[in-house]
C-alpha cells in the first residue's frame, strides 16, 4: 500500500541479491526445462522430443499413483497436525517460567535435520529392537513397518507429526497470545463457555496466522522426501513412495532425464497451483470476515 | 441492579506489601446507591481501572471486601456477579451479526427464543441500531461497535452493573458528543447502576451523578459535579478539575484573611488563626476572577483565545494566573486590573481544603 | 523554509485518498490540519515528507521542486501518536541520535541535549529507558528529538491523542512555543477543534482528502467559507437546520425567524447554523432570534451546562455558562445573537450578510 519514492541507485543493492537467484533457482530451472523436451544419452547430444515426456509422465499409472499417496499423505497429516497444534497451543502456559520451558521443548524438535529424525524413529520403530515397535508388539497387536504397509504408513505420518507439530502449535501460540485480554474478560461476562470463546473469538483471530501454518506445512509436506527415504526408503513395495521420491528414483536410480525433467516441471507447477488454491479460498474466507 | 459498597479496599500487585507505596489502592470505602451513575476519575496511573476490576471481579483486593446489595461478592468471579463491561476498545464477535452479537449473552444464559428475540429488538431500537441487526458486526464503525458492546450488557435484565473503562477513547469528538448524551439519556430510561472510569473531565462530569477522584491510590474526593468545580477539597481536584485549573498560589492568614504577596484579599469568611502557618494556599478558578477597573493590578504575559472565551495568563503578586475572559468581554490594553469572587476563594493546608472557615 | 503543495493528489488503489490540494504552508509558522478520522491529515503529511509519492502535482521545498526525492534527503522530523522512541536507547541517547548522526562532537551533543532536555523538562530523566517513563515523558522525550533534529519541517501527527487529558492541556501550552526559536515550519494534525483553537496559528480545515479552507485558526473558526469547515471546526457540534426564505422571515419549520442582517437575500432554500456556546438565556439585543426547545437531556461540566434540546426533528445543543438543571420534557425559551447566525446556500457555501 505504501509504495516508496522512487530511487534508482536502490537497483544496484539489489543486485547481487538477483544474481544469485538467477544461479540459484532460475538457471537450474532452465536446464531442466531444457532436458524435459529432448532426449539425451550423455555426450551432450540432445534429440528434441517436445511434449513427449510430459504425455508420458502425466498418462503413466506410477505418476497417478505416487502422486495419489502424496495427497493422501498431505491432506492426512494437516488434519492431524493443525487441530493437534491449535490444541498444544492452547494449553501452554502464558505466563510464568513454564512459557520459556515450553517454548524450548516445542522448538526441539524442529532443530533436528531431517535425516536424522528419519534415523531416529527407524530405530524407534524397529520391531524386534526399537522402543515403540516392541511395546506395539508386546500389546499384540501386529506392527512391522518394514512389511506391513499399513504399518509403514502409519509410521511415516507419526513421525511427520511428531516433527513438525510443534510448528503449527508456536504459530497459534503467537496468535492466541497477541489477543487482547477484553476479548476473554467480554466473553466471560457474556457467559461464554470454553468452546464458545474458541469457536467465536480465538479462531477468528487465529485466521491469519493459521493460513500461514497451513501453507507452510502443505508445501513442505507435499515435498517430503529425506524422513520416509530414511525409515522407509518408500517401501514395503512402492506404499510409502511419495512424488519426491519417485522421482529421485527416475531420475538417479534409472537415470531417465527426460521424464524426470519432465516429472519435476510438472510437479513444481501442481504444488504452485494447490498453493494458489489454498491461498484465494482462505484469503476469501478472510476478507468474508474484517 | 445492586447498591455497591466497598468496604476499606487496598490492593498491591506485590506479594508482600508494606510501604503505602507498594499499593496500588491505598484504602477506599464507597456506597454507590442502585441506579446511579457514577464516575471514577483521574490519571493513568491513579488506580481507577485497578478498582474497576475489583468490582468486577477480575481482581481480587488484597484486604476489604466488596458488597452487592449487602452480600459479600469477594470471593465471586466476574459471571458469578453478573456485572457487565465496556472496554476501551470496541470487543464484538467477529463471525457474528449484530443480532447474534446482542443475543449471545442471553443464548449464553439458556434464555427462551422468544425472550432473547423481544430483547434484543428493545435494545438494538434504544441504541439505533434495529437498521442493522442482519449485518456482521464486523463491517461497523467504532461507535456502532461500542454500541454493541454496550449492548450486550443492556439486553441481559440480571445486571447489577454496568462498567464502562474509557469507552470513547476510539470515537471521533463529534461522535463523542452523540454518545455521550445517549448514554446518558439510556441510562435515565434503563435505571441501571453505571460505573464509568476515565481520565477526561468533562465525559466525567457530563456523565454522572456522582464523581469519584483518584490520585495515586487515594480517593481525594467524591461529589456531585458541581462540588468538584465550586469546592475542591483538594488542591488536586482544583487542577485536576477545571480547564485550565485552580489557581493556586502560597498565601498566609493574616486577622483572619488571605494575604497574597502584599494583597490583602476580600472574602466573605473568617479563617481562625490556628490556621496560620506554612503550606497555605490561596486558590480560585480562572472563571471566578472579574475584570475589574478598582481591583489588584496584575501584569499580563499572554492572551489565549479558544474561541468562546480568551484565557489570559498573566502575574499577580509573582505568581501566575490565568483569568477566563468570555468571547463578547472587552479586554484593556493596559493596566489590567482584576477581583477575586468573594464566595469562590479557596484555602488550602498541606493540600487539603481548611474546612473551619466561618461565615462573617 | 516554505513548504508549497502544487495541485498534489494521492490515490491508492483507485480510491482517492487526497484530492487536488494546494497549500503554502506558513514558514516558520504553526500550520495545523483538522479534521475527522480518515479526512486525509496523516495521507497529507505524509506527502509532506516525502514519504509518500504524490500522484499528480508538485511539491516544492524552499522554492526546490522536491517531489520525488526520498525523505532522507529532506530535513524533516516527524512524532506520531504512539510513542515512538529507540527501546535500548536512554533518553539521553534518544534525543542525542539525530545529533550523532549530524557527526557532532561529544561536547556539542552534550551540550544541546541538555539544553533541549530543559526546555522540555527532561533534565531528571535523561538515564532512564523508554520503558521506565510515563506516557507523557515518552512522548515529551519524542517531541525533544524532534527538536534535536533541528528539522526545518517538523509534522507533529496527533502527538497528544494518546495522552490523559490533564498531560495534554499542559503539553498543548507549551507546543508553540517549543519550535517557535527553531524557526521551524510545524505542521501539527488534530481532530479536536479545541486543540486547533489553543494552538492558534493557522488552521487548514479537511474533508474527505479536500482542504475545505485555510487560514489564521481564528479567522477560519469565527468566519467559515463554507458549511463543511463551520461542521469541522465546531465543537460541541455545530446546530444546523434547513430554513426557507420567504416573505421576510427565514422558516425553519419548527419556528421563524426575522431575517435580520440578510434581507438582500433572494428567496429560496437554505441552510442556517450557529455555535452552541451562541445561544442565551436572556438577550438585550432586539433582533435576537427566539429558540424554544425541550430538553432532551442536560449535561454538567464544572462551570458549564450542556443543554440537548429536540426542535421539531432537529437536535441542538446550548452550552452555557453556569449550572443549569433542567428536567428532559421541559421546554425552555432561548435566544440567538442574530450576529452569529451563519447562513449558507443549498450546496454549503457560506453568504455573508451585506450588513453585519
Amino acid at each position: 500500500m505504501i509504495d516508496r519514492v522512487s530511487n534508482q541507485k536502490a537497483w544496484l543493492m539489489v543486485l547481487p541479491v538477483i544474481l544469485l537467484v538467477a544461479f540459484n533457482a532460475i538457471i537450474p530451472l532452465m536446464t531442466v526445462v531444457n532436458y524435459s523436451v529432448q532426449e539425451t544419452f550423455g555426450n551432450n547430444v540432445f534429440f528434441w522430443e517436445g511434449m513427449k515426456w510430459f504425455e508420458e509422465v502425466l498418462r503413466s499409472e506410477r505418476f497417478h499413483a505416487s502422486l495419489g499417496r502424496q495427497i493422501l499423505f498431505s491432506f492426512t497429516i494437516l488434519i492431524i497436525e493443525v487441530p493437534l497444534g491449535i490444541l498444544v497451543a492452547l494449553n501452554m502456559p502464558r505466563r510464568g517460567i513454564g512459557v520459556s520451558i515450553c517454548l524450548v521443548l516445542m522448538a526441539l524438535p524442529l532443530l533436528i535435520p531431517w535425516n536424522v529424525v528419519g534415523a531416529m524413529w527407524n530405530i524407534f520403530a524397529l520391531p524386534d529392537i526399537g522402543l515403540l515397535g516392541r511395546a506395539i508388539n508386546g500389546m499384540g497387536i501386529e506392527y512391522n513397518f518394514t512389511q506391513n504397509p499399513v504399518s509403514a504408513w502409519l509410521t511415516v505420518v507419526a513421525m511427520d507429526v511428531w516433527h513438525w507439530t510443534s510448528l503449527v502449535a508456536l504459530l497459534s501460540y503467537a496468535g492466541l497470545c497477541a489477543i487482547p485480554d477484553p476479548y476473554y474478560q467480554a466473553a466471560k461476562i457474556d457467559g461464554a463457555g470454553r468452546w464458545q470463546i474458541f469457536r467465536h473469538i480465538e479462531l477468528p483471530k487465529l485466521k491469519r496466522v493459521l493460513t500461514i501454518a497451513i501453507l507452510l506445512r502443505f508445501m513442505d509436506s507435499f515435498m517430503i522426501y529425506t524422513e520416509p527415504f530414511v525409515l522407509t526408503g518408500g517401501g514395503p513395495g512402492n506404499t510409502t513412495t511419495f512424488l519426491s521420491i519417485d522421482l529421485v528414483k527416475i531420475a538417479l536410480g534409472q537415470f531417465d532425464l527426460g521424464p524426470a525433467a519432465a516429472m519435476s516441471l510438472i510437479y513444481f507447477l501442481i504444488v504452485l497451483l494447490l498453493c494458489w488454491v489454498f491461498y484465494t479460498l482462505m484469503m476469501r474466507s478472510e476478507s468474508n470476515t474484517s | 441492579m445492586a447498591e455497591i459498597t466497598l468496604k476499606a479496599i487496598r490492593h498491591s500487585y506485590q506479594a508482600n506489601p508494606i510501604a503505602p507505596s507498594d499499593f496500588a489502592i491505598r484504602s477506599v470505602d464507597i456506597t454507590w446507591r442502585d441506579g446511579g451513575a457514577y464516575a471514577l476519575l483521574g490519571p493513568s496511573g491513579c488506580g481507577k481501572t485497578t478498582l474497576l476490576n475489583i468490582i468486577s471481579g477480575l481482581l481480587r483486593p488484597t484486604e476489604g471486601a466488596v458488597l452487592f446489595n449487602g452480600v459479600d461478592v469477594t470471593a465471586q468471579d466476574p459471571v458469578a456477579r453478573d456485572i457487565a463491561q465496556i472496554f476501551q476498545f470496541p470487543v464484538i464477535y467477529d463471525t457474528m451479526s449484530v443480532y447474534r452479537n446482542l443475543a449471545f449473552p442471553l443464548v449464553n444464559r439458556g434464555v427462551s427464543g422468544e425472550e432473547v428475540d423481544r430483547r434484543v429488538k428493545e435494545v438494538a431500537g434504544m441504541l439505533d441500531l434495529s437498521e442493522m441487526l442482519n449485518q456482521r458486526a464486523v463491517g461497523l464503525t467504532a461507535d456502532n461497535k461500542q454500541k454493541i458492546s454496550l449492548g450486550r450488557g443492556l439486553v441481559r435484565s440480571d445486571v447489577n452493573v454496568i462498567m464502562f473503562d474509557e469507552p470513547l477513547t476510539v470515537i471521533d469528538p463529534h461522535l463523542k458528543w452523540k454518545l455521550r448524551s445517549e448514554l446518558k439519556r439510556l441510562h435515565q430510561r434503563v435505571g441501571f447502576t453505571m460505573i464509568y472510569v476515565t481520565h477526561d473531565q468533562t465525559e466525567a462530569l457530563t456523565f454522572a451523578d456522582e464523581v469519584v477522584v483518584m490520585h495515586e491510590g487515594d480517593v481525594v474526593q467524591v461529589g456531585t459535579p458541581r462540588d468538584l468545580f465550586d469546592r475542591p477539597e483538594h488542591t488536586f481536584v482544583g487542577h485536576f478539575i477545571g480547564s485550565p485549573g485552580m489557581n493556586l498560589m502560597p498565601c498566609q492568614i493574616v486577622d483572619g484573611k488571605p494575604i497574597v504577596g502584599h494583597s490583602e484579599i476580600p472574602v466573605d469568611r473568617f479563617f481562625a488563626d490556628h490556621d496560620k502557618g506554612n503550606g497555605l494556599e490561596f486558590g480560585i478558578r480562572p472563571e471566578c476572577i472579574h475584570l475589574d477597573p478598582a481591583g489588584f493590578p496584575v501584569s499580563v504575559m499572554r492572551i489565549d483565545d479558544v474561541g468562546r472565551y480568551r484565557i489570559i495568563r498573566a502575574e499577580f503578586e509573582g505568581q501566575p494566573l490565568q483569568i477566563l475572559v468570555k468571547e463578547e468581554e472587552l479586554i484593556p490594553s493596559e493596566n489590567l486590573r482584576i477581583r477575586f469572587d468573594r464566595s469562590s476563594i479557596q484555602i488550602y493546608k498541606d493540600g487539603w481544603i481548611v474546612d473551619r472557615g466561618v461565615a462573617k | 523554509m516554505s513548504l508549497e503543495l502544487r495541485d498534489v493528489s494521492r490515490t491508492v488503489d483507485s480510491s482517492a485518498h487526497i484530492h487536488p490540494t494546494s497549500i503554502t504552508l506558513i514558514p516558520g509558522g504553526f500550520n495545523i490540519l483538522l479534521g475527522p478520522t480518515l479526512a486525509g491529515k496523516t495521507s497529507l503529511m505524509r506527502l509532506m515528507a516525502g514519504l509518500d509519492k504524490p500522484t499528480s502535482g508538485q511539491i516544492f521545498f524552499a522554492g526546490e521542486d522536491v517531489t520525488g526525492i526520498a525523505v532522507q534527503k529532506r530535513k524533516v522530523a516527524m512524532v506520531y501518536q504512539q510513542f515512538v522512541n529507540y527501546p535500548s536507547m536512554t533518553v539521553f541517547q534518544n534525543i542525542a541520535s539525530p545529533l550523532r548522526l549530524n557527526g557532532e562532537s561529544k561536547v556539542a551533543v552534550k551540550k544541546r541535549v541538555d539544553q533541549i532536555a530543559e526546555i522540555l523538562k527532561l533534565g531528571p530523566l535523561l538515564d532512564r529507558l523508554p520503558s521506565e517513563l510515563s506516557g507523557g515523558q515518552q512522548q515529551r522525550t519524542a517531541l525533544a528529538r524532534a527538536l534535536a533534529k533541528d528539522a526545518s519541517l517538523v509534522l507533529l501527527d496527533e502527538p497528544l491523542a494518546n495522552l490523559d487529558y490533564k498531560l495534554r492541556e499542559e503539553l498543548r501550552e507549551e507546543l508553540p512555543r517549543l519550535f517557535e526559536d527553531s524557526g521551524a515550519t510545524v505542521v501539527y494534525a488534530t481532530t479536536e477543534p479545541g486543540e486547533a483553537l489553543l494552538l492558534s496559528g493557522h488552521t487548514a480545515a479537511l474533508n474527505e482528502g479536500r482542504i475545505t479552507q485555510f487560514g489564521p485558526t481564528h479567522t477560519v473558526f469565527r468566519d467559515p467559507n463554507d458549511l463543511l469547515t463551520a461542521t469541522i471546526f465546531s465543537d460541541p457540534p455545530l446546530n444546523l437546520a434547513n430554513a426557507r426564505k420567504e416573505a421576510g422571515g427565514f422558516q425553519l419549520g419548527f419556528t421563524s425567524w426575522p431575517v435580520g442582517y440578510y434581507s438582500d437575500l433572494p428567496d429560496g432554500d437554505y441552510q442556517v447554523g450557529f455555535r452552541p456556546h451562541h445561544l442565551q438565556l436572556q438577550s438585550n439585543d432586539n433582533a435576537a432570534l427566539p429558540i424554544t426547545g425541550e430538553v432532551l437531556i442536560t449535561e454538567i461540566s464544572g462551570s458549564e451546562s450542556f443543554v440537548h434540546l429536540g426542535l421539531g426533528k432537529h437536535r441542538w445543543v446550548a452550552q452555557m455558562h453556569g449550572i443549569y438543571q433542567w428536567d428532559p420534557g421541559q421546554k425552555i425559551d432561548m435566544f440567538l445573537n442574530s450576529a452569529h447566525l451563519l447562513v449558507f446556500d443549498s450546496t454549503g457555501n457560506r453568504i455573508r450578510s451585506t450588513h453585519g
